[in-house]
């Protein structure tokens, strides 16, 4: 059966003396402060109301919570060129579809690295993990050349498309698969006379759960937080961190309603996160590389 | 030889069905991944504008590079100066936050996790730096100096080339807590606590002697990944300057090989001259991961 990590606090092995555990936790509260601050200035500038953005000197907690900049953000975009709504709709779309076909792709094509032995295998895997090695800005000027091409310019596909063929997912998936799906079931499935895709649908997909969940995690990651892209110059396909960098440079007057989609956007990977990480650590367990 | 690749054309066969499930994702690998860097090597030793065809040019691209341009081997040093900082300063961020929160009861663990990895959580979430590092003395940095009279009047952060620097250093520092702290999280959980006790038994006295003999060297495989994804996040502090420098930044004085690769990728449209550029920058980067990782498999010997 599926084996089971241990994730319980390990016994001590040698003493520890108190001094230093008081200054490990002094440590881990100064990396949070400094973590989290940001992050706090943030949050409390979304509930601000304007006049406050110029008191002097600025204060970081704020005296009269509004929500006032969450209306004033989608006012303000409705009656821009292009509505809020487009750019939400077209993040969310983003998001969605990239994700899904990345999970199932890169899953398919994990569990055949993974499960089945065949010649070149080890070659195509070792040419995804150089992948891992160098960003995509390496390969921005070549994907411009074959979009245009391909006519997938101004489309969602030379976003969405792409992000179904991620490295680090595919990596992830082979890795844990390989060492959480046991061949034997895989096997007694097939003597049974299950069809491969039933194996892998059926039997191998469930067992992975964390995997995909953590894959799922990567891609949201990913595609939520895309910006621009030099793939895309029609403004009614650009996302919601386009949007956000425009509202950003009206300045002061704006810092509100900009707050408010920024604290907005980091809701939703904050959020998966919340519910997946015991999923995705238990992934990274056999995320290890071998020298 | 011929009956090599009759045989060889076998198994192919043989195996279809495997080369079925590979072949959505290797196919789109292939066509957005591994062709454009093949592409990208042989568009550099062209000229090519998009509108007209390439020309052959030999190396002429990678010597104007390294003898004519400036404003590249200035990049070089930024982009050196950056990596060498961000990378191993956020690899040991990580493995230290790992480390000490390990040991913490887990609902501490679970909530300091999150807070740790929120920065690299949240995408483009440094452009709250915007705000605090604002131009005017309604910034929050520059209200906070001129209120205790460091300063008389406001600093413009990301203009100055004697701060831009440092900025995008300690900001991608901030946001460099992401996939390898969650690798080496696993890594540590990993560890089986018999080792300890063996090593307590052995004579390991304190647990700095503890980290290096029997922590580091249990979890090596997650300090190889944790360190390709350290790297590549490291050459990625580019898309920080152009957000909050803007490009080309003040003097170029956070230039670095990636926004060198935008400005005539994606401004000037010299495609064949950038593509040496991003070329060079494939090159560097697997070259660190390889040199890397050497060092890594040596450590705990």
């Amino acid at each position: 059966m599926k084996k089971k990590i241990k994730l319980s606090r390990r016994t001590r092995g040698v003493k520890r003396s108190y001094i230093t555990d008081i200054g490990i936790y002094f440590i881990l509260l100064l990396f949070g402060l400094i973590m989290a601050l940001p992050l706090v200035y943030a949050v409390c500038n979304s509930i601000k109301p304007l006049e406050e953005f110029f008191y002097f000197p600025p204060r970081l907690f704020v005296e009269n919570p509004t929500t006032k900049n969450f209306k004033d953000l989608f006012r303000l975009m409705s009656n821009s060129w292009v509505p809020f709504g487009r750019y939400i709709f077209n993040t969310v779309f983003i998001t969605a579809v990239g994700t899904a076909g990345h999970v199932i792709i890169a899953s398919m094509c994990a569990f055949a690295m993974s499960k089945h032995k065949f010649p070149g295998q080890n070659l195509l895997f070792g040419m995804v993990v150089l992948s891992l090695m160098f960003s995509s800005a390496v390969t921005s000027i070549p994907n411009f050349l074959i979009f245009t091409k391909l006519g997938w310019i101004d489309s969602y596909k030379s976003i969405i498309i792409p992000a179904f063929s991620s490295s680090l997912g595919l990596y992830l998936m082979k890795q844990f698969m390989d060492q959480m799906v046991p061949d034997d079931i895989l096997e007694a499935a097939r003597i049974d006379g299950a069809k491969e895709i039933y194996v892998f649908w059926k039997i191998a997909m469930p067992m992975v759960k964390p995997a995909w969940l953590t894959l799922i995690m990567f891609s949201v990651q990913g595609l939520w937080g895309m910006g621009s892209s030099i793939y895309i110059r029609r403004e009614d396909l650009k996302t919601v961190n386009y949007a956000l960098s425009q509202i950003m440079n009206g300045g002061i007057a704006r810092a509100g309603a900009a707050a408010a989609a920024q604290v907005l956007m980091m809701f939703v990977p904050v959020l998966i996160f919340i519910f997946t990480q015991s999923n995705i650590i238990e992934t990274m367990s056999t995320s290890g590389m071998k020298d | 030889m011929s009956d090599k690749i009759s045989k060889l054309l076998h198994e192919i066969k043989r195996n279809r069905k495997s080369y079925l499930f590979v072949a959505p994702y290797m196919i789109l690998f292939f066509c957005f991944t591994a062709l454009p860097v093949i592409i990208s090597i042989c568009l550099s030793f062209t000229s090519f504008n998009v509108l007209e065809k390439p020309v052959f040019i030999g190396i002429e691209n990678y010597v104007r590079l390294f003898l004519a341009d400036r404003i590249f081997i200035d990049a070089i040093g930024n982009t050196f100066i950056m990596a060498v900082i961000i990378g191993p300063v956020g690899y040991l961020i990580c493995l230290f936050l790992a480390w000490m929160i390990n040991e913490l009861p887990r609902l501490w663990r679970t909530v300091l996790t999150l807070i740790f990895y929120a920065p690299a959580l949240s995408g483009n979430v440094y452009f709250i730096f915007q705000y605090i590092f604002n131009n005017d003395s309604q910034g929050y940095m520059n209200a906070l100096l001129i209120r205790y009279g460091i300063i008389q009047s406001p600093i413009l952060w990301f203009e100055n080339p004697t701060y831009m620097m440092p900025l995008i250093i300690g900001i991608a520092l901030w946001t460099s807590v992401g996939t390898t702290f969650l690798s080496f999280i696993a890594g540590l959980q990993g560890i089986p606590s018999h080792l300890y006790e063996a090593a307590a038994i052995d004579g390991i006295k304190n647990r700095w002697q503890e980290l290096w003999y029997v922590t580091l060297p249990s979890m090596k495989p997650q300090l190889m990944f944790g360190a390709v994804m350290s790297i590549t996040g490291a050459f990625g502090v580019g898309s920080i300057v152009t957000a909050l420098c803007k490009l080309p930044s003040t003097n170029y004085a956070a230039h670095t090989i990636f926004n060198h690769l935008e400005d005539y990728g994606g401004v000037r449209f010299e495609m064949g001259y950038a593509s040496a550029i991003a070329t060079i920058l494939f090159l560097i980067m697997i070259g660190s991961n390889k040199l890397i990782q050497k060092v890594i498999s040596k450590v705990g010997e």
